[in-house]
């Protein structure tokens, strides 16, 4: 689950975290119900995964007409709680009881059929049907002959929309909608299947303010039906605006749950990270030495634009902004993923042309990228595999590889930067978001890379290992003097650990900020005025 | 996700650094055996037995070429028709009294030029690998049956120069056996001692992670249709010698005896695992299987219903097992 952006919250002020234990029930008090009117509890909910505690004994409950905010850091297991709640995963204990009803190993279909919808990120949507078509998917009107009536279908899907106060035409694709008239449509499917209880994963990481804004108001309305929301978001604004109330997740332990007057930016921060920040970044002494990348007017039509700037021995330079401002596609543009409509680049001061990552690998760039799982890894080859596999070449004699030499090289890296793993033979889909972190750095390093491209070091990795990868990157420039180019949505990460800072904006870099500066300032250059 | 920290110590097979699941095909292969010998006294005959062996050699060499194209993540039904191309190429080339030698390079370009074919429709065109290699078989087919007239081509006056590759012996074993494990052993260098074989492994278990890691996943994509379009060919040769006649309808349904032998060797139909020594015993387990068969007297057809389910038994298994160790 991405960290869409942290942006809106100020986490720089440190945080205590005694107020935990101040938690008591629901807040269902506080606003003066009585548990008859809870629509949802879910009580000491366990889950395990192979090696992974999910979830210990987590209890929650949902009234009718509430928006309850669920917030925690990624891997504080909201979205395995959610799984459990559609039904996608069983729980190992406790119970969940909707409506005073006690529901026993549900399956998604028994989920939909109580009234319970859970609207992710990526709609499970048919791109090529038609608006009407999605909304009464697997319940079409019928005529009498038993073909479908589509005239019904199109005066049902409007009644619908109508209900939540928009329209879109019930004819159109699907796949020719905006990402918020798709999201809308699902919420109205999830309501003409009398849903009671909606989930939205993130629903604010793909919409702009205004369609917020339609969102909200929709939500307002179907409250005042007794429709309840749980809503995930890691923007804590959303939360103060929207919700009655908040409950926190962390480690898969549930932390507090309270009415939202009685929560504050600072609690929730200190209740979610579980320590103050200043404790999560290690101490830093730059001392920058000679240019080792410089890029110059990189363009990618309507991607990015004129991306100019110099990365020195030594140094990590940070790349910010919101999501969407192009950001991962400077990293991918330098290692020739992708292609280019312009610009150049230098390395070692030498101009050259990269036209695909093989070409930077070769001139020793090494690129962690975003999406571990789908892009970094062999998740279901060996550490030892995934760690030599970029650069083969150093164990090669006579064109045949020396696998005891590999096997030392490979139980060295795995030494050096602490991974835990059972074995280098072991898959490194078995591992934790750290570890995995770690032979990806770890890949780099066998690669003798000298410039290293990261985006998103520490997304998927526990709180606890957060802290290890940090010290390893500053490892990288102080002790081997590599330059760390890094991208990040999480910004005391990014003031936390760069010694200079580009923020980007609509494919642009709007500023060069130095060490130190402010979340205000940098979220005025990575906004619209 | 939390530390997830769980002993699988015998997860090295992945990276193809270790015998594939290969010890618990070994003790089903021996114990197919038991029960053939014990079904039939024929079976241990040494005759029976050198037949067996033969007919591991050649469905063994198909499935070698198979199996690199599996590992990539693809599929390649064209290997029977490839076969049946170049079988007819090489009893017309012979029927030119050109000099052996030069049959069997042409003959080997021919196969290895119609996987490259293949290779460049999968790994340039991006057509997938299904359609690409079913449209070649289609093709291949009705090339080579065009070629021959619809006849099987006779060696005529030329068998004897030819007949050793089939039918010869050496050192107590048949020629084409001595050239499957000839195959295999350089198979086996490749994918276990080679950056090559490597990335093999890579591309079938993330082909972007693959680019990303600067591999020509293209190149490598490429590469396997031309291995197994020239081992088809290597086939086809021995076919014609062993029957000393051209068929255009050599090999037909050879691809889904190759693609059953390589995934009961536990080589994934999703790539990036198994390797070719799990082949070799999946081979053997197919032709010790049809063997039983044979010898008790089941019927031919009803030989094609136990083989059908064998392959579908075999990817059953592998996805239970793949749950099983998920959960």
């Amino acid at each position: 689950m991405p960290v869409s952006d942290a942006f809106d919250s100020s986490f720089e002020k440190s945080i205590s975290q005694e107020d935990r234990t101040a938690a008591d029930g629901v807040g269902g008090e506080a606003n003066g119900m009585n548990s008859s009117s809870d629509l949802l509890e879910m009580k000491e909910i366990e889950k395990s995964f192979p090696g992974v505690k999910a979830l210990q004994g987590v209890s929650f409950k949902v009234r009718r007409g509430e928006v309850h905010g669920l917030v925690g850091e990624n891997g504080a297991g909201k979205s395995t709680l959610m799984k459990i709640l559609s039904g996608a995963y069983q729980a190992d204990g406790g119970e969940i009881w909707l409506e005073g009803e006690r529901i026993e190993a549900p399956s998604p279909s028994d989920m939909i059929n109580r009234g319970v919808a859970v609207i992710y990120q990526e709609f499970a949507q048919a791109e090529h049907l038609s608006v009407a078509e999605n909304l009464f998917m697997n319940r079409m009107p019928r005529t009498a002959l038993g073909r479908i009536d589509w005239r019904r279908l199109r005066s049902d899907a409007t009644k619908a929309m109508e209900r939540l106060g928009f329209q879109i035409d019930p004819d159109l694709p699907i796949n020719r909608l905006s990402v918020a008239q798709r999201q809308l449509v699902e919420i109205a499917r999830a309501i003409s299947r009398e849903a009671k209880l909606i989930v939205l994963d993130e629903p604010s990481a793909v919409l702009g303010d205004s369609e917020l804004h339609t969102l909200f108001a929709i939500i307002h309305r179907l409250r005042q039906e007794g429709v309840a929301f749980i809503y995930i978001s890691h923007r804590l604004k959303e939360v103060f605006e929207l919700c009655q109330s908040a409950t926190v997740l962390r480690d898969g332990k549930w932390i507090a749950t309270r009415a939202v007057e009685d929560w504050t930016t600072d609690t929730l921060i200190g209740s979610m990270v579980g320590r103050s920040i200043s404790d999560y970044f290690p101490p830093r002494n730059p001392s920058p030495g000679e240019e080792v990348l410089h890029v110059e007017g990189l363009t990618r039509e309507g991607i990015i634009r004129d991306i100019s700037f110099t990365l020195r021995k030594g140094e990590i330079l940070g790349i910010c902004g919101l999501a969407g401002a192009g950001r991962s596609e400077v990293l991918r543009a330098i290692m020739g993923a992708d292609e280019l409509d312009s610009g150049s680049v230098r390395v070692h001061g030498k101009t050259t042309r990269i036209s695909s990552p093989r070409d930077a690998i070769g001139l020793h760039i090494g690129f962690a990228p975003e999406d571990r799982k789908t892009e970094g890894l062999f998740l279901g080859q060996s550490v030892r595999f995934n760690v030599t596999i970029s650069r083969l070449k150093r164990f090669l004699s006579f064109g045949r590889l020396k696998l005891a030499e590999e096997r030392k090289a490979v139980e060295q890296h795995v030494q050096r930067l602490r991974v835990k793993t059972p074995h280098i033979a072991t898959p490194v889909g078995n591992l934790s978001g750290g570890n995995q972190q770690k032979c990806v750095i770890a890949k780099q390093l066998n690669a003798e890379c000298d410039v290293l491209l990261i985006d998103e070091p520490t997304r998927g990795v526990d709180v606890g290992a957060r802290r290890e990868i940090y010290e390893l990157m500053i490892e990288l420039v102080e002790t081997r003097g590599m330059a760390v180019l890094m991208v990040s949505s999480e910004l005391p990460e990014i003031i936390g650990m760069c010694d200079r800072i580009l923020v980007m904006r609509e494919g642009e870099i709007t500023a060069e900020l130095p060490r130190n500066a402010s979340e205000e300032e940098i979220m005025n250059y990575a906004t619209f005025h | 996700m939390a530390s997830i920290e769980t002993s699988d110590t015998k997860s090295g097979r992945r990276a193809g650094l270790r015998l594939p699941k290969a010890a618990g095909l070994v003790w089903v292969l021996v114990g197919l055996c038991v029960v053939a010998a014990f079904l039939s006294p024929a079976f241990l005959n040494p005759i029976n037995l050198t037949n067996v062996l033969r007919q591991v050699a050649l469905f063994g060499i198909v499935s070698v070429g198979m199996t690199f194209v599996i590992l990539t993540k693809g599929i390649d039904l064209s290997v029977g028709s490839i076969l049946g191309v170049c079988a007819v190429t090489a009893a017309l080339l012979i029927g030119l009294d050109l000099p052996i030698f030069i049959v069997f390079v042409l003959t080997l370009v021919a196969g290895t030029l119609m996987g490259a074919i293949n290779g460049i429709g999968v790994a340039f065109g991006r057509v997938p690998a299904f359609i690409m290699t079913l449209g070649m078989m289609v093709m291949g087919r009705g090339l080579a049956l065009t070629l021959a007239n619809g006849q099987p081509i006779s060696l005529g006056s030329r068998t004897k120069d030819f007949m050793w590759l089939g039918r010869g012996d050496f050192a107590g074993l048949p020629v084409p056996v001595w050239v499957f494990i000839a195959i295999s052993a350089i198979a086996i260098y490749v994918l276990r001692y080679t950056p090559y074989g490597r990335q093999i492994y890579a591309v079938g278990s993330n082909a972007e992670a693959a680019r990303l890691s600067g591999i020509n996943v293209r190149f490598v994509t490429f590469s396997v249709y031309v291995v197994s379009g020239f081992l088809a060919s290597l086939t086809a040769l021995i076919f014609v010698s062993r029957l000393t006649v051209g068929e255009p309808t050599a090999g037909e349904g050879i691809e889904l005896e190759a693609i059953a032998i390589a995934v009961i060797g536990g080589t994934s139909l999703f790539g990036g695992e198994g390797g070719v020594v799990g082949t070799i015993i999946g081979a053997a387990i197919l032709a010790v299987l049809a063997n039983i068969m044979n010898l008790v007297g089941v019927s031919p057809f009803t030989q094609q219903i136990v083989k059908g389910a064998i392959i579908v038994i075999a990817v059953l298994y592998e996805m239970w097992s793949k749950r099983r160790s998920k959960t």
